[in-house]
């Protein structure tokens, strides 16, 4: 009993990710060949970005100033709060930025593109479109997934640059060091890898958040329920997975690019 | 008049727009259509009756390759579709025109580009898409709705917008799934009529999926005046040649025939179901 239900939920997940490669493969592809659909990447990008702006500079700038907070009180047990500025910045675009950003902008458009699509697999929408000769992956869903790495790619600087301005903020107003000292120490330290290392991640994150957002949306069954299970699954799935290719990625890229 | 037929009228398959042959389908191990052969020849109406759950709508899916068969041959426009690449079934299915349950309008987008939804892809020109979707409004006598969005708009009013939808450039096969489907009867009368009329002013082949009997008398037993601009009833014991039954009992064909051949039927289930 136990086995076959081992044995049963093995084999959905294979099957589950043996079907998101052909679906993310295939969307990738359709980039490459026409009917292409600008007007729709560029809505897309309107939502994604323009719309997630506001959330991604308020943790990048609140995650700056914990940085700064937190670091400044274990640095000056070694008389080495003057490098504050190193630490945050550092730490901000090659790590906290894209990882950040990433998850903020899955909790709000791999959700709003699963429920979207969902709904309209459920009011069938999407077979509409299909008998009228409309390829839903061409219309639908390429469009989200180039517009969503493009975005994420911005985004990311946003948050980068406002997560250092939140730890200026911190060092200067509540832990009264010298400004000038903070942005001279982020900027000398940091090398062409650490912002490699940071706009390649969202090219990444930004690929997974809409493919997995879309891929659960266009398998919904199960009316109003099934959304809900699928906007959800979606979320879960695009974080969890921007952890985990975060963390492949940054093991190449300290392979490529080894740290002095 | 053909009660379990084989292959149903083998010698129109090679002009028929649609043809089945032995298609069966299944759902998680379960069968959902069994064996069903039939087609539809060019002008003709077919009427899918059947109780609900029965496989009407995933028939009607496997007809234009929204659905793909376990078993069997489908032709659409002479064209082997069972196991056509989806790319290869777009231009195919844009000869087609298909009226879903719940009618499937896009919710975020008016009515002019619901109708012109294809046009707009193709990149038609504005101009050109305003007076199409006009013509089309006009047709189901809803012009008053062109800028609205379908939410504002009645079951019956949706269902309108989605048969001009389907007919705006004019399809060679029109699939209609349960047009008058929760509707109030002055309504589904409404939408009866103008499937009355699209089959007398185009004679487009067309398959209607539903379970309501009286809807399918009305198409047989009436014609749609021109000069009068409303659907009249044909003379007593007359009825329409160009529309006929199909009939199925738990994913099974049970008939294939005309309105007099159902009614003379012998088949229990036929009979239960017409009385």
């Amino acid at each position: 009993m136990a086995t076959n239900t081992i044995e049963r939920t093995a084999k959905q997940l294979v099957l589950t990710v043996q079907d998101y490669s052909v679906f993310a493969w295939r969307a990738f592809l359709n980039l490459w060949s026409p009917p292409r659909y600008w007007p729709d990447f560029l809505i897309q990008s309107d939502i994604i970005g323009a719309g997630s702006t506001s959330i991604v500079l308020l943790s990048g700038f609140f995650t700056g100033g914990v940085l700064a907070l937190q670091s400044a009180a274990t640095l000056s047990q070694f008389g080495a709060t003057a490098v504050t500025g190193q630490f945050v910045s550092i730490t901000m675009i090659r790590e906290l930025g894209p990882v950040l950003t990433g998850i903020m902008v899955a909790g709000r458009n791999a959700s709003s593109m699963a429920s979207e699509l969902g709904s309209m697999v459920v009011t069938e929408q999407i077979d509409a479109m299909r008998a009228l000769g409309v390829d839903p992956l061409r219309k639908l869903v390429t469009p989200r997934i180039f517009a969503c790495i493009s975005m994420l790619f911005f985004l990311t600087i946003v948050a980068d640059a406002f997560g250092i301005l939140g730890g200026a903020a911190v060092t200067v107003f509540l832990n009264h060091q010298d400004g000038t000292q903070y942005f001279s120490m982020a900027w000398e330290h940091l090398r062409y890898p650490d912002i490699i290392q940071g706009l390649v991640k969202p090219l990444f994150s930004g690929y997974i958040i809409a493919s997995i957002g879309c891929f659960y949306g266009m398998r919904t069954t199960g009316g109003t329920e099934g959304v809900g299970r699928s906007t959800i699954q979606a979320v879960v799935n695009a974080s969890v997975s921007i952890i985990l290719v975060d963390f492949l990625v940054t093991r190449v890229l300290l392979a490529l690019f080894p740290p002095l | 008049m053909t009660d379990l037929p084989p292959f149903a009228r083998p010698a129109l398959v090679d002009r028929s727009v649609v043809a089945f042959h032995k298609v069966s389908i299944a759902f998680a191990g379960q069968p959902v259509l069994e064996n069903i052969s039939f087609s539809v020849a060019p002008g003709e109406t077919r009427i899918l009756f059947g109780p609900a759950g029965v496989g009407k709508s995933v028939l009607l899916k496997l007809v234009n390759g929204l659905l793909r068969p376990d078993e069997g041959s489908i032709l659409l426009f002479g064209e082997e579709i069972a196991n056509m690449p989806e790319e290869k079934l777009f231009p195919l299915r844009t000869r087609t025109g298909m009226v879903f349950q719940e009618s499937a309008l896009f919710d975020s987008l008016s009515v002019r580009d619901n109708v012109a939804y294809q046009l707009i892809q193709e990149r038609v020109p504005d101009d050109e898409i305003d007076r199409r979707v006009r013509e089309a409004l006009c047709f189901v006598e809803l012009e008053e709705t062109f800028d609205l969005f379908p939410g504002s708009l009645s079951g019956g009013m949706k269902r309108r917008v989605a048969i001009a939808r389907a007919l705006l450039r004019q399809p060679e096969l029109l699939l209609y799934d349960s047009p008058t489907g929760g509707l109030d009867p002055v309504t589904s009368t409404t939408i009866i009529e103008l499937i009355v009329k699209e089959r007398d002013v185009y004679r487009t082949p067309s398959i209607l999926v539903t379970h309501r009997l009286q809807d399918a008398f009305t198409l047989c037993s009436h014609r749609f005046d021109a000069e009068l601009g409303r659907m009249v009833p044909l003379p007593e014991g007359q009825t329409d040649p160009s529309t006929t039954f199909l009939m199925l009992e738990e994913g099974r064909l049970i008939f294939d025939g005309t309105l007099d051949d159902l009614l003379r039927s012998r088949n229990e289930f036929v009979r239960e179901f017409i009385e």
